[in-house]
């Protein structure tokens, strides 16, 4: 099982907040969204909030410093006023902004999602349309552009949205063809609901968000693109813009810095903003991105005191906990006891939830990073290996336990042929040869069943069978000869006869070596099959360890008695006659 | 014996293959089955076996590339888009995964009205509709003003359950509707499902790779192997007695619940291993 | 493979031709205001009629196209309008200058990210926050207001660097390096800001992985997990950042090369747009179509290289 389906397992259930009270109560966003909005505001009234027109130019204000009576912030080289045109600029800037944007959005979301939700063949027509509109040399083809668009700002940001559009075109395309196989999308057309109506309920949906982000960032892209043409002198003279006022500050740099700074830095504030409330966005509608996991043993903890039982494997008292977003731990696995003595089989049987897993990665020092062990112990051979640091469980991993996996595909790297997997790891625990690595890979192959090693060596992952792979990671792991094997739902993920014949193997492989097998599943099946012992684990705890016969026969919990009873065996056959067609139809 | 509400004659489907010129892979070989007003119909077999994708092409999610299905006495094998849409009302489905059929942004209530109002049901009537089915699955009435991520995976089943059976359907398409699900849970929605047919008489095509399971619901059983029906009979008998070497195989191979007797069937397995029948090349 | 190869490499000569082919209709709307630019102060209504018969810009827009495109097929690109250079000479000639510039960032960031993005992501901690907060101010600063920052810093105020202006690399190596120094910089703030957050995202979800898990309880040591498995699986995605920087980078030189009058492919290009020198653009696009066609099979084919089960067969 992943760590992303155990924590979404866990997770207390959310409580209802729309996404839009999130951002109501996000600092960053309020203070960038408040931000923007009092610029475009000030832009919008700047005919009431300055004397002058933005092209009006006075001899006297040539250069004029700041706080020359109706020029606040002075004037520019043409003696226009700065405090004027900068307002004026915040139109331009905006108008590219909702212009650009809105064009891009308006192209990439229809194509995006007429080419992600028909056929293949319409797909492959869209496909071709925007990686011709990707090849264009953009800001080029608007600067070519420039006679023909008279220098409009807003035909020029027109233009430019369509040249944004394929990033959108891409984003919605990739979401929709997501969405579309999902199966209550599926249930939505049995259901019978025109194609329109599941694209706006459905499809729709799951769009808006990243769009609403990705808007954030087209309209910071736009008023940046905006800026450098003016910047340039590309377009209209006569449209006051942050890039001719930084292009004229620049020119005046030596006579008056703060020419240059105003247009610069209410720029930058504007671009920052959208850049950091496009974050916030992202931050409230997908919620928090994944934080990095750092490769280590689980922070460490004095071992406790605790005579040697003898045993191979001793859990005592073991709890596991996860800090909740509030900040406080919740436990997932609370005290559970066990021991594995050498050359058994035991079997840790319990539902989705149960902490079964949880207790299986804690004996491997493979918990993910954020998980706590608050408290108990774990001994191999007497040996305590809670507060081992990395390096020493990499030898116990090593040499002395090993790990066969749930998901058979997903536990095999997809770059790396499978022997050059293989080889690595017996390398590692071994210290020999790439030579002998290799033979000994290729004769672990053989030994799991593997029909033609010399082939399967040689393959990627994706070329081989589940059934196969799992074959492949059960040589992996019997690979370091280890005296204790954690097989964790080994056969979950596997067809019923594959299921049987992987089973097999393990047990033939257990009585050639006498390694000791700790056994994770929810099939009391698969107990039966081959454990020696059953520990039964509900909610993090064991409510019952005994021998699989008695476990079987005389259930003394009543918890372990509830889960044989729902069990479908043999006895559990339909005799009932189908219901007449006229009999039934309630209501 | 009452009339066939779905007949299946022939059915073939192949899915088209990613590169150029390639040929389609036909995963459906020609499966013909029957189901009555009424009956269940469990499809047993393994993955790739092609049984989901009968469920499939019964719903309309994917194209046959011959024979036919007729459905009520009419042919539905190509139905056009408004004639799918009518037949939203008598054919429903249960997907496997509760986590991804329902749509995690729309409330229960939501979700159980979208295909009543499709049918053109006022708001008034689908509100007292959904509130009705909630309580034929046994979930809370205030259920429907909750989104699907507050729920379990079983509750959600119910939800999707409700969901299919909205419109009253005749028959219900049932894709492995309960392997997702906890051992316990399993039996609760099983028998969900069996109490709502005695109650109103639907009819359930029900796929999983699971014999016990299917053994549990179903009148008949149907074993499909490599895009082939190979057996087909009463529950009973295919489930216990089975005629072809494959079903046999796929009875030795489920483990079961009690050490003493699977030692027995294990040990038997390994016997028909040794001695393996020349018509199954497994 | 080659089978492969060639059909992307005629794809995209498709492409070049549609391309092109919106560009001249694009271009043929101001065919008259170029005659007076090429005419100059002399230009004069009763002159540019015969001028534009003269050089051919009178005849329908689909017939011009063809004749450029039959030049050009067979290697011949013509001539500027206004300077009479050769069109390939003029393009490759200042190509040098931009390609040192944009290859220099890119080896750069390249290097800086994939050891910010790795090492963010697989200790988490002081590391991660460096880098979170490197491509933030990247993300949050006009390229232009950093490039003209630096100019005011460190060639004005400090004197450092020379604020504008190029010397080839053959003539002084030191003042080569000191005249891009600018523009590499500008270029590889953005660059970092952009790749390290691709690179760091990435290794996480990689290292969240399964694989990870198992490779690590076979006692594999976690330096080779992190650089041999979880970096290769995760350069896919990042190497699709890496050809759209590269791109864009391009773009960028457009502007920066005029900030810092660097004699390069940008500048050139931006002037030749800006005086209508209908051959240069045209020569400029067939170029431009080309790199994007080239980088993104050479992308495509790295990825393959990769990542197995993208490969070709």
């Amino acid at each position: 099982m992943s760590v992303e389906t155990l924590t979404a397992e866990q997770k207390p259930v959310a409580p209802r907040r729309s996404a839009a009270r999130r951002l109501l109560k996000d600092p960053q966003a309020l203070i960038t969204g408040g931000l923007l909005l009092v610029i475009v505001v000030l832009g919008v009234f700047a005919p009431l909030l300055s004397g002058h027109g933005a092209n009006d130019s006075s001899l006297d204000a040539v250069n004029a410093g700041a706080g020359t009576p109706g020029y606040p912030l002075g004037g520019d080289h043409s003696g226009r006023d700065i405090w004027a045109r900068l307002l004026y600029s915040i139109r331009t800037s905006a108008v590219s902004a909702v212009v650009a944007t809105t064009v891009a959005l308006l192209v990439g979301v229809t194509f995006g999602l007429v080419g992600g939700y028909f056929s293949r063949r319409i797909r492959g027509i869209t496909e071709w349309v925007f990686s011709l509109v990707m090849t264009f040399p953009g800001i080029l083809l608007l600067i070519v552009l420039m006679p023909v668009t008279k220098g409009d700002v807003r035909v020029t940001m027109a233009i430019f949205g369509v040249l944004l559009s394929p990033s959108i075109y891409r984003l919605v395309r990739n979401l929709v063809v997501g969405v579309r196989n999902e199966l209550y999308v599926d249930a939505a057309r049995v259901s019978g609901l025109p194609v329109r109506r599941i694209l706006r309920r459905h499809v729709l949906v799951v769009v808006r968000g990243p769009i609403i982000i990705a808007t954030a960032f087209l309209m910071g892209s736009a008023i940046g693109v905006q800026a450098g043409l003016a910047f340039l002198g590309v377009g209209s003279s006569t449209v006051p813009s942050f890039g001719s006022m930084i292009s004229d500050g620049f020119r005046n740099l030596y006579v008056d810095p703060w020419q240059f700074a105003w247009p610069a830095l209410l720029l930058g504030f504007i671009t920052a903003s959208l850049v950091l409330l496009g974050n916030a966005l992202r931050d409230a509608l997908e919620g928090s991105r994944p934080k990095p996991v750092k490769i280590a043993a689980g922070p460490r903890q004095e071992p406790e005191a605790g005579e040697s039982t003898g045993d191979l494997l001793t859990v005592r008292d073991l709890a596991i906990a996860y800090p909740t977003p509030s900040g406080e731990l919740r436990e997932v696995v609370s005290g559970v006891s066990l021991t594995v003595a050498a050359s058994e089989t035991v079997g840790v049987a319990g539902e989705s939830g149960s902490g079964k897993t949880q207790t299986a990665f804690a004996v491997l020092g493979l918990l993910p990073a954020e998980a706590v062990v608050t408290k108990g112990s774990i001994r191999l051979h007497g040996r305590e290996l809670l507060g081992l640091g990395e390096r020493e469980l990499r030898r116990v991993r090593g040499h002395s336990i090993a790990y066969v996996p749930q998901e058979p595909m997903s536990n095999l790297d997809p770059s790396f042929t499978v022997g050059a997997q293989l080889v690595e790891g017996v390398q590692a625990s071994c210290g020999i040869s790439r030579r002998e690595a290799k033979e000994r890979v290729l004769a672990l192959l053989a030994r799991v069943g593997i029909q033609d090693p010399e082939r399967t060596f040689g393959c990627y992952p994706h070329e081989i069978s589940g059934g196969m792979a799992q074959r492949v990671l059960i040589a992996g792991a019997v690979a370091s000869e280890p005296e204790l094997l954690i097989a964790d739902e080994p056969t979950t993920a596997l067809d019923v006869t594959v299921q049987a014949e992987i089973l097999d193997l393990l047990r033939d492989l257990q009585r050639e070596s006498g390694m000791a097998v700790l056994l994770v599943t929810h099939n009391f099946g698969v107990v039966a099959d081959i454990c020696d012992r059953v520990v039964v684990m509900r909610q993090g705890a064991v409510v019952e360890t005994d021998t699989t016969l008695n476990v079987f026969r005389g259930p003394a919990h009543p918890y372990t008695r509830t889960l044989l009873e729902s069990i479908l065996d043999g006895s559990t056959v339909r005799t009932d006659p189908p219901v007449a067609a006229t009999a039934g139809r309630e209501q | 014996m009452t009339a066939s509400l779905l007949e299946v004659d022939e059915l073939r489907v192949a899915y088209p293959r990613r590169g150029f010129r390639a040929r389609p892979v036909e995963v459906l070989h020609g499966v013909s089955l029957t189901i009555a007003e009424g009956e269940t119909l469990g499809v047993v077999g393994e993955s790739g076996s092609g049984k989901t994708t009968i469920g499939r092409a019964v719903l309309g999610l994917t194209t046959p590339s011959g024979g036919t299905i007729r459905f009520g006495g009419q042919d539905i094998t190509h139905a056009p888009a408004k004639q799918r849409r009518a037949l939203a009302r008598d054919l429903q489905v249960v997907f496997q995964d509760p986590y991804t059929s329902l749509n995690p942004s729309l409330t229960i209530g939501d979700i159980l009205s979208e295909p009543l109002v499709v049918q053109g049901i006022n708001g008034k009537d689908a509100h007292a509709r959904v509130q009705a089915l909630l309580d034929q699955v046994g979930l809370p009435g205030d259920a429907a003003q909750r989104l699907p991520r507050e729920f379990s995976g079983g509750q959600r089943q119910r939800v999707a359950i409700a969901r299919a059976l909205a419109p009253r359907p005749k028959l219900i398409v049932c894709d492995e509707p309960v392997s997702a699900l906890d051992l316990s849970t399993q039996a609760l929605v099983l028998d969900l499902l069996v109490d709502i047919q005695r109650r109103t008489g639907v009819a359930y095509l029900f796929v999983s790779h699971d014999l016990a399971v299917v053994r549990h619901v179903s009148h008949r059983v149907a074993v499909v192997y490599r895009g082939d029906i190979v057996e087909t009979g009463p529950a009973a008998t295919v489930t216990s007695e089975p005629e072809h070497a494959y079903t046999r195989k796929l009875l030795l191979a489920a483990p079961v619940p009690d050490p003493v007797e699977q030692a027995k069937r294990r040990a038997e397995r390994h016997r028909l291993r040794e001695t393996p029948p020349a018509h199954v090349h497994a | 493979m080659v089978a492969y190869i060639a059909r992307r490499l005629a794809t995209g000569l498709v492409l070049a031709v549609l391309v092109t082919l919106i560009t001249f209709l694009l271009l043929s709307t101001s065919f008259d205001r170029v005659v007076a630019a090429v005419l100059g102060p002399a230009a004069t209504p009763a002159l540019i009629g015969p001028t534009k018969e003269r050089m051919g810009l009178d005849r329908p827009v689909l017939v011009q196209y063809l004749d450029w495109l039959g030049h050009t097929v067979r290697g011949d690109f013509g001539t500027s309008y206004f300077t009479s250079e050769d069109v390939v000479h003029a393009v490759t000639g200042r190509l040098g200058v931009t390609l040192s510039i944009i290859l220099i960032a890119l080896v750069i960031s390249v290097v800086v990210s994939v050891a910010l993005g790795v090492l963010s992501a697989a200790r988490g901690g002081v590391a991660d926050r460096v880098a979170q907060g490197l491509s933030l101010v990247g993300h949050l600063v006009p390229g232009l207001l950093i490039a003209i920052g630096l100019v005011f810093a460190l060639a004005i105020n400090l004197q450092l660097l020379p604020a504008t202006g190029y010397t080839p690399l053959a003539e002084d190596p030191g003042r080569w390096a000191a005249t891009i120094a600018i523009p590499v910089i500008v270029l590889v703030v953005s660059g970092i800001a952009n790749m390290t957050a691709q690179i760091r995202g990435s290794m996480i979800d990689e290292l969240r992985k399964d694989y990870v898990r198992t490779l690590r309880s076979r006692g594999i040591p976690t330096r080779s997990i992190v650089y041999r498995h979880a970096l290769r699986n995760a350069a896919g995605p990042a190497l699709t950042v890496l050809s759209l920087e590269f791109l864009q980078m391009f773009g960028a030189a457009l502007i920066i090369e005029n900030v810092f009058a660097l004699p390069g492919f940008g500048s050139y290009a931006f002037n030749a747009s800006i005086q209508g020198d209908v051959p240069i653009i045209m020569g400029v696009t067939v170029f431009s179509v080309l790199m994007v066609v080239s980088l993104n099979l050479v992308a495509d084919l790295v990825n393959g290289w990769l990542n197995p089960k993208a490969r070709i067969h």
